[in-house]
C-alpha cells in the first residue's frame, strides 16, 4: 500500500509513519506542503494519502480540490487541527473521505485509515 | 478577555498533552500579562485572525521543551535541532486548534507556528492587546500558555 503524507510538520509525519507502519504499510512518500504534494503524486501513484489543512505555499483544501480536478479517486484523508463542523463539511465537499481532528491517539487514526479503506473497497 | 475566553485554551492545553505526551496538566489561576514580560526560553508562537484576532504563546523552560519534545517524537533533540522547533510549533498548533475549534460562532483562522529559542527573550503582541498567562505544570516540568487577543464585536454567526 503506497501511502503519501502532506504535512508541513515533520514530526506530524513521523508520527504518522510510526502508526502506518505498525499497520503494516511502508511504502510511504512524504510531502511538505499542496504544492510538493502535486509534484509528487504522479510519479508516486499514491493509494492513499493524509493531508493536513494549514500548510505554506499550498493549504490542504487547495491541493485536495486540485487533485480531484485532476480525476483522481483516491481515497483522502484530511489530519488536522481543523475541528469545526463547518470546516469537515467543507473538507468533504472538496473531495476528502474522511477526516481526523488533531491530537489523535494511534488508536484513532490507524481506525480512520482501515475505516476509509474498507468503505471505499465496498463501494 | 473575559474567562469564558480563556477556557477554551485551558482545555485544549490539556487535552494535547494528555493525548499527544500521556501528561496530565495542573492549570494555575490565569494573571494578566504585564508587557513586556520575558517568556521562558523556547516559545511556539501562533496568530490568530478573522473574528478573533491575536496571538497565542506556549512558552517553557528549556529541560521542558525538551522533555516535552522528546515524548512528542519519541527521539532526543536538542533545542538548536530544526525538529525541535517543528516539534513545538505543531504542540502549539494543536493547542490551538483545539481551542479555536471551541469558539463557536465565530469564524477564526489561525496561522502556522513560528518557534523563538533563546533564553530572556519577549515576544510583543499587537499594542493595547490584553494578555492572560496561564500557568501549567505536569511531571516534566513548568510551563505557561500565554493568550493575547481582541474580540470583535459585529463578530459573524456560522
Amino acid at each position: 500500500m503506497k501511502v503519501m503524507l502532506v504535512d508541513d510538520s515533520k514530526t506530524m509525519r513521523n508520527i504518522q509513519k510510526g502508526i502506518l507502519a505498525q499497520l503494516g504499510y511502508s511504502e510511504i512518500e512524504e510531502a511538505a506542503d499542496g504544492l510538493d504534494a502535486l509534484s509528487k503524486v504522479g510519479a508516486f501513484q499514491p493509494e492513499l494519502l493524509l493531508v493536513d489543512w494549514n500548510m505554506p505555499n499550498m493549504d490542504g483544501l487547495t491541493f485536495v480540490k486540485k487533485y480531484r480536478e485532476q480525476g483522481h479517486k483516491t481515497p483522502i484523508i484530511m489530519v488536522t487541527t481543523e475541528a469545526e463542523k463547518s470546516r469537515v463539511v467543507e473538507a468533504i465537499k472538496a473531495g476528502v473521505n474522511n477526516y481526523v481532528v488533531k491530537p489523535f491517539t494511534p488508536d484513532v487514526l490507524g481506525g480512520r485509515i482501515k475505516e476509509t479503506l474498507e468503505r471505499v473497497q465496498a463501494a | 478577555m473575559d474567562s469564558s475566553s480563556i477556557t477554551p485554551f485551558v482545555q485544549s492545553t490539556s487535552n494535547v498533552f494528555e493525548m499527544m505526551l500521556q501528561l496530565p496538566v495542573t492549570v494555575g489561576k490565569p494573571e494578566l500579562k504585564k508587557e513586556p514580560e520575558p517568556a521562558h526560553d523556547v516559545s511556539g508562537i501562533i496568530g490568530l485572525s478573522g473574528d478573533i484576532e491575536g496571538l497565542v504563546v506556549v512558552s517553557f523552560p528549556t529541560s521542558t521543551a525538551e522533555r516535552a519534545v522528546s515524548l512528542f517524537t519519541g527521539e532526543t533533540l536538542e533545542a538548536t535541532n530544526p525538529d525541535f522547533a517543528d516539534a513545538i510549533g505543531e504542540l502549539v498548533n494543536m493547542i490551538s486548534g483545539g481551542a479555536k475549534a471551541q469558539f463557536e460562532g465565530k469564524s477564526i483562522q489561525i496561522s502556522v507556528p513560528s518557534v523563538v529559542v533563546g533564553t530572556g527573550h519577549t515576544v510583543f503582541g499587537k499594542k493595547d492587546m490584553k494578555g492572560v498567562t496561564i500557568p501549567c505544570s505536569c511531571d516534566i516540568g513548568e510551563f505557561s500558555v500565554e493568550v493575547s487577543m481582541v474580540e470583535w464585536v459585529n463578530a459573524t454567526a456560522a
